[in-house]
Parts: structure tokens; sequence; C-alpha cells
């Protein structure tokens, strides 16, 4: 009966969703105050129905209810009960209802916050998320039901959730990384809405920014967090792999970078107007492309998880409405939207245009990359894959080109900057950042590595301009303390993000340069010595969890004389479904990162041991936080909570017109 | 010329070349990068180039898996149900990658006809054969006619 509750609710959802979709769009046509009006009510409906619809699949779960095709498919009795509700999001469907329950949750939020805002606009918008909720309701009722029952044989006992996914990673990171997908389809249907009214201003700007903000925020933890559970769980000790499914996540997070940065542009200056709401269109739908990617299963990929081509077509042409839809309308209102303001030379418009050049061509790139087996299959070109060594091709070179643009953009003014004024401030970070890139490597290795030094100055370089444009605005403020505080969030925001992408660079650029790796053959009491540090084999025990046995290791990890730590790899047969997954064991530091997994028995008592030494990898994380958190204090600025929207707004109008 | 044509002009020619650059290093990055898969019959009737970068895939044969005694070298046949293809490998072997389960592998075909391996995929969970060695058995499975019982398909 509960199952039936949650379609049930399913449904009314999807009646409110068309509804918000109709009432406020006929509203907008014909001008109808009632209509327009209703669009928020609609929401909170919507929400309420699809909230019951989230709570009962999760109570299933808790139940074991396994006449539910799908509690029965990912869940097990043994299973924990965190597990048990991150469950509900770690298959196909319930991560579809996650998806639709946090675009209700947007939707709502934008309901609530946007008083201030002319009921017209919002009315456009709403109608605009309620048609793209309409299109995930219907894939959801017709192609992939959660609440589809197993009667009437149900099964005895559940096939249990993929060992990969039990585990604190994927309780965090799927919630993230939606967050972050759906939260683009605010700005989507804010530059739809700019386009159907034919009309955009600062203001409209100045209300999408902290929106999108919010959304790359999300983004950036959520593929942070993918990156990191990737890196301790799969036993690889990778943290990036150039996979599909990472692809399809970092491509609307380079779209977003670039908005996020056109916005500015749009909000501060008035220019690039078209080209932000092409990109609002192009970060939408590379989520949603995302979505396509990892759920058709089209795609040989780690994630790969369902394989049912039907889908596949319903998300095609859900994907192909979406785009060519907005790029019609584009086409068709995005010419009367042209602004008029215009930039000289050296400016931060210019260096923002050459930022949004470098994201657009890095997209694009691995766009191809990842579609590329897909086109050759199509043309019967043969089965393909595309490698690493393509993306780094491109990649790196373009992160290296805007590092070296990013220190620059930061101190530029609008309009026009004075030269002699901007070399002064740059002379000393670049020549610090010169001299530490050519001496770090010296200190770090015994073979110089010109890799590490370019990455050593990149990260010098972008951190001193940093200190210098700190430094330069405070240097007339009377007290030490009030000065910072006075200076804008989105100001400090800029800084600390820019500040996590050098952190970034520099793990990343380190990490993979200095990493030691080793497969060792070890028997208990066999030690091994890797760059400096001892790995003693203690012994080798049998433990039990709730729903798995395993053979665990202890291992003595020293330096010296001095014992570090005591690691307990781990190799897990689980008892459901009987898979056997590799549980790595890491010391961890801000420094270095020792990492150890357990690979096979082989004869007698003894295992192959992979190692690993990995200089800074958690940097790499810990800047990907950072550039989040920048975007969180950028959007909380004190200008975006005024309600003066609507007075600045007149205001640019009046200018334009 | 109008100035304001020659702009226009310069700025055409400039896109053109850029693009062109774009297109080229693209291309060029693509083929140097692309891996082919090829089914083990097609390696055995000699079809795949000999140290170049390809990836292969099929069910590994029962009982061929093969340890050293004291390094992690493995070798193993993998087959598309029509011919086996031998593997080398050195490294820890995925925690999926079992006998009668469904591997792909990439690396280059030596001289002698055996695949030196540098990197082994399994498949990740118990409902999960990778498409390309789905296919490949079919194809294999529909040359071999009727009546040969089919290794695997996809569920």
């Amino acid at each position: 009966m509960t199952a039936e509750v949650g379609h049930f609710a399913l449904i009314l959802g999807l009646v409110f969703a068309a509804l918000q979709m109709l009432l406020p769009g006929l509203g907008a046509f014909t001008g109808n105050r009632l209509w327009l009006g209703s669009a928020r009510p609609l929401v909170a409906g919507q929400f309420v129905f699809v909230a019951i619809s989230f709570v009962v699949l999760v109570m299933l779960f808790l139940q074991d209810d396994f006449t539910v095709r799908y509690v029965a498919a990912n869940s097990n009795t043994l299973l924990p009960d965190r597990y048990k509700v991150s469950a509900v999001w770690g298959a196909h469907e319930g991560s579809l209802l996650l998806w639709v329950l946090i675009l209700a949750l947007w939707t709502l939020a934008v309901t609530v916050f946007s008083r201030s805002l002319p009921l017209a606009l919002v009315a456009r918008v709403l109608a605009v998320m309620g048609a793209i909720s309409v299109g995930f309701y219907l894939f959801l009722l017709l192609t992939s039901n959660p609440f589809s029952r197993t009667l009437p044989y149900p099964p005895v006992e559940g096939a249990d959730l993929n060992p990969l996914l039990q585990d604190f990673g994927l309780i965090v990171h799927p919630p993230m990384l939606y967050m972050g997908y759906v939260g683009f389809s605010v700005a989507f249907a804010f530059a739809i809405a700019a386009l159907w009214q034919g009309r955009i201003d600062a203001a409209w700007a100045c209300w999408t920014r902290p929106w999108t903000n919010i959304a790359w925020m999300f983004l950036t933890i959520g593929i942070a967090l993918g990156s990191w559970w990737a890196y301790y769980e799969l036993g690889w000790g990778g943290w990036w792999f150039w996979d599909p499914v990472e692809n399809a996540s970092f491509m609307p997070w380079l779209a977003g970078t670039a908005l996020i940065h056109s916005l500015a542009v749009t909000e501060k200056r008035g220019v690039f107007r078209s080209w932000t709401l092409l990109l609002a269109i192009f970060a939408f739908s590379l989520s949603l492309l995302g979505t396509f990617l990892v759920r058709s299963g089209v795609l040989t990929s780690v994630h790969a998880f369902a394989v049912d081509p039907e889908r596949g077509i319903f998300i095609l042409l859900f994907l192909g409405v979406v785009i060519c839809g907005s790029l019609t309308l584009f086409a068709l209102r995005g010419p009367v939207l042209k602004g008029v303001a215009s930039f000289g030379g050296l400016s931060r418009e210019l260096f923002l245009l050459l930022n949004n050049i470098l994201l657009m061509v890095a997209t694009a790139t691995i766009l191809l990359g990842t579609l590329y087996p897909l086109i050759a299959a199509v043309m019967e070109w043969g089965r393909l894959s595309v490698g690493p060594p393509y993306f780094n091709f491109f990649f790196v070179p373009i992160v290296v080109a805007l590092a070296l643009l990013v220190a620059v953009a930061a101190l530029l003014r609008w309009k026009r900057t004075r030269v002699a004024g901007l070399l002064s401030q740059l002379s000393l970070p670049f020549l610090a950042s010169l001299g530490l890139a050519l001496v770090v490597p010296l200190l770090l290795s015994d073979s110089y590595s010109w890799g590490a030094a370019l990455t050593i100055g990149l990260g010098c370089w972008i951190a001193s301009a940093i200190c210098s444009d700190i430094h330069h605005k405070l240097r007339h403020k009377k007290s030490r303390l009030a000065g910072p505080v006075n200076l804008p969030g989105s100001y400090w925001g800029m800084h600390l993000a820019h500040l996590g992408l050098a952190v970034c660079i520099v793990g990343a650029g380190l990490t993979s340069i200095y990493s030691e790796e080793r497969d060792i053959r070890l028997e208990p009491g066999d030690q091994a010595t890797v760059s400096g540090y001892q790995f003693r084999f203690a012994s080798l025990n049998k433990v039990r969890g709730k729903n798995y046995i395993a053979d665990q290791a202890t291992i003595t990890l020293s330096r010296g004389d001095k014992q570090l730590a005591q690691l307990y790899p781990e190799k897990r047969r689980y008892l459901a479904g009987g898979q056997v997954m590799t549980e790595a064991a890491i010391d961890p530091g801000l420094w270095r990162d020792v990492y150890v997994s357990l690979g096979e028995p082989l004869t007698g008592e003894a295992w192959a041991v992979r190692v690993y030494i990995k200089p800074l990898v958690r940097w790499i994380w810990l800047g990907a936080l950072m550039i989040g958190l920048g975007g969180l204090v950028a959007a909380l600025d004190k200008r975006y909570r005024r309600n003066r929207l609507a007075e600045r707004g007149a205001k640019v109008v009046g200018v334009v017109a | 010329m109008h100035p304001v044509r020659r702009q226009r002009l310069f700025l055409v020619i400039s896109i053109v070349a850029v693009a062109s650059l774009a297109v080229g290093l693209l291309s060029y990055a693509l083929r140097e990068n692309i891996n082919l898969f090829y089914p083990p019959a097609e390696i055995a009737a000699g079809g795949a180039p000999r140290n170049t970068a390809i990836r292969a895939g099929g069910m590994v044969v029962a009982g061929s898996i093969e340890r050293a005694r004291d390094s992690l070298a493995v070798s193993f046949l993998i087959t598309d149900g029509a011919a086996n293809l031998e593997v080398q490998y050195s490294g820890i072997l995925p925690d999926l990658f079992a006998e009668g389960e469904a591997a792909v592998v990439t690396g280059e075909l030596n001289d002698q006809g055996v695949f030196e391996a540098s990197r082994v995929l399994a498949k990740h969970d118990e409902n999960y054969t990778p498409p390309e060695v789905a296919d490949a058995m079919q194809a294999a499975h529909e040359r071999a006619g009727p009546d040969q019982d089919a290794v695997s398909e996809t569920p």
C-alpha cells in the first residue's frame, strides 16, 4: 500500500508541475494577474507531493519492502540503515526522484526569495522550471518508476546495494552534484524568461548571479567529493580519470564557471548580454547531457549501471527539445537584447572575455572527446575509446593560460587600466614566483622537473598577485581591522576562489609529478621500503562486518626509527551478492598521503600489495573546497540582499534606452 | 577598402585561422589517442595492428589464469566464443576480475601475437557486461550458428 501512496503522490506532483507550466505561462501571454499569481501556490503544492513521494521511498527502503522492484534490486536486510537511506539514490530510478525533489526545492527557493521581483518575470521563470519538471516526471513515471512492484512473487531477500556505493561518499556526493546540476536550471529559467520578455537589465544579472554562484558552489563541492571518493574507494589511488561520467559533471562546471564570470560583466558593465544568456543555456544543457551520459549506459564507464535504450531515447528527445527550443528562442530574441556599452584595451572585460573563451574551448574539447566514441559508433568507424592523453593534451595548456591570466585579471579595473600601475603591482609577484619556481624543484627531488617548476610558478603567481592586490586595496585604510570588513563579499569570494585554484593546481601538478606507485609482493613478516617509508606486513586477520567478511592486513608504516601509523587495508567479500571490494587504508596528511591497498592473494600467505606515496594530494580537494566557498562568499555579498533591485533596474533601463 | 569592411575581413580571417588550427590540433590529438576495440576473433584473423595501443575484450577462459610465483606477472586467455587471445599483465587485477567473467584490456599486441596489457578492466557489478564485449560475443555466436551455446549476453 505504501508504495502506491508514493506513486500516487508522484502523479499528483506531475499534475501540479503541468499546471505550474501552463497557468503562469498562459498568464504571461494574456497578462491575467490571477494566472500569473497562481505560480507560487502551485510550486508549493508540487514540492509537497514530490517530498511525500521521496519520503515514501525512503520508508520502503527502511522497511525492506522487497515487493518493490527498486528496493529489491538495491537493498538488503543486512545493509546498515544509513546505507539503506543513501541506496534511495544509489541507482537510476531513485536518483531521478532525487533530481525531481531537488528541482522542486530550487523552484520553491525561487518563490521564497523573489518577492522583490516583478510578478511577470517570476511567473515566466516558474513556468519554465515547471516545464523542466514535467519532462522529468514523465521520464520517471513512463520509463523508470521507482514504485513498481515485483508482485505476485516478491523475493525474500534483496540483491544488495553495489558495495562500491556503500560508503559515506555516496551519501553526500550525488545530492551535492544534483544540487549543482539542477541549480543551473534557475539560471536557465531566468535566461529563458529574459528572452521571452525580450528584456534584460542589470537587475536581471544582479538577481541571477547569487543563484548561479550557489549552484556552482554545490557542483564544485560535488565534483570534489566525487574525486575524493574515487580516490579512496576505487583502490587505484587516482583522483581523476577523464572517465565519461566525470567529464559529464566537469563540462557543466566549466560552462558554469564561464557563466558566473560573464554574469559579472553583464551586471557591472551591461555588456556580454546575449553571451551570458547563451552560457546559461549551455550550462544547463550540459547538466542534462550529463544525466543522459550517466543514465543511458551508452558509454563504457565505471558509472554506467543503467543499460536501457528506451530511457536513453527519452532523455535524448528531452535534451533535443530543451536545447533546440532554447537555442531557437535565443536566435529569435537574442539580437533584441544587444548591449551598448563598449570597452577598451587593457580592461577587466577583456580578460573576462579571454577567460570565457578558454573555458569554452576546454568544454568543447572535453565534449568532443567524450562524445567521440558515440559518434564513431553511430558512423560505424568501430568501437573505440578516447584516452586520458587526449584530454591532458588540451586541458593542461588551457589551465596554464587561465592561471597566467587570472592573476592579472583580478587586479584590473573595469573599462581601462593604466599599464604603469599594473606593472608596479605585478613586478614583485612575478619575480617572487619566478624565483620560487626555479628553486623549489631543486629541494623537492634529485631530478629537476620543469613541470614542477611550472606548477609552483603558477601557484605562486596567482597567490602573490592576490596578496599584492589586497595590500594595494588596504593601503589607504586607517584601521587594519575595519578595512577588510568594508571590502565587499564578492571581492573576498573572488580572491578565495582564485587562491583555491592556485592550491588545486599545485596539488594536482605536484601529485602527478612526484607520486610513487609500487605493486609489491608481501608475506606476513615481510618488509618493503618505498621512497623512505617502511611498510611491514605485520599480520593478516579475518574480520566480519555487518554485511561482509574481510581479510584485513595490519601494515605498520614507519620512517627511519619512528613508527607513523598502523594501516588496515581490507579485501571485503559482501555476503549478499558475493562481490569483492578493496578497501584502501590511508595515512593522510597535508603534505603527503600514504595509501595502501590489498591486491589479491598470491601463492601461500603472500599478497600483492599496492603502495602509493602521494605528496600534496589533499591540496586538490582543499583547493576545490576553497573555490566552492569563494562562490558562497560572493553570493552572500550584501548588495544582493538589498531591496533596491527594482530601482537599480529602472535606472539602468533608462540609461540603455 | 572601407575600414569597417577591412575590420570585418580581418575578423573573419582570424576566426577561420583559429578554427582550422583548433580542428587540426583536435584531429591530431584524437588520432594519437583513440584506442580501437578488437574482438579476439578479429585479432586471431590478423585484423589488428601490432605495437599500437588498442583494446580487446571478452570472457576470461576458465582455468587459464596463471600467476608467476615471485612477481606480480599474470597471464590469461580471453575469448569471444570464436577465438582465444593470450593476455599478459603485471600488477594487481581488479576486484571483479574472475574466470568466466567479462574483461576489457588496453595495451599492445606484440610480435608473437600476445597482448601486453597496460590496464585491465573488469565488469564492475553482477549485472553488467561491457557493451563492446556483449556485441563481440553476439557476433561470434551468430557466425557460429544457433546450435552453439551462447557464452553470455547482456542480461
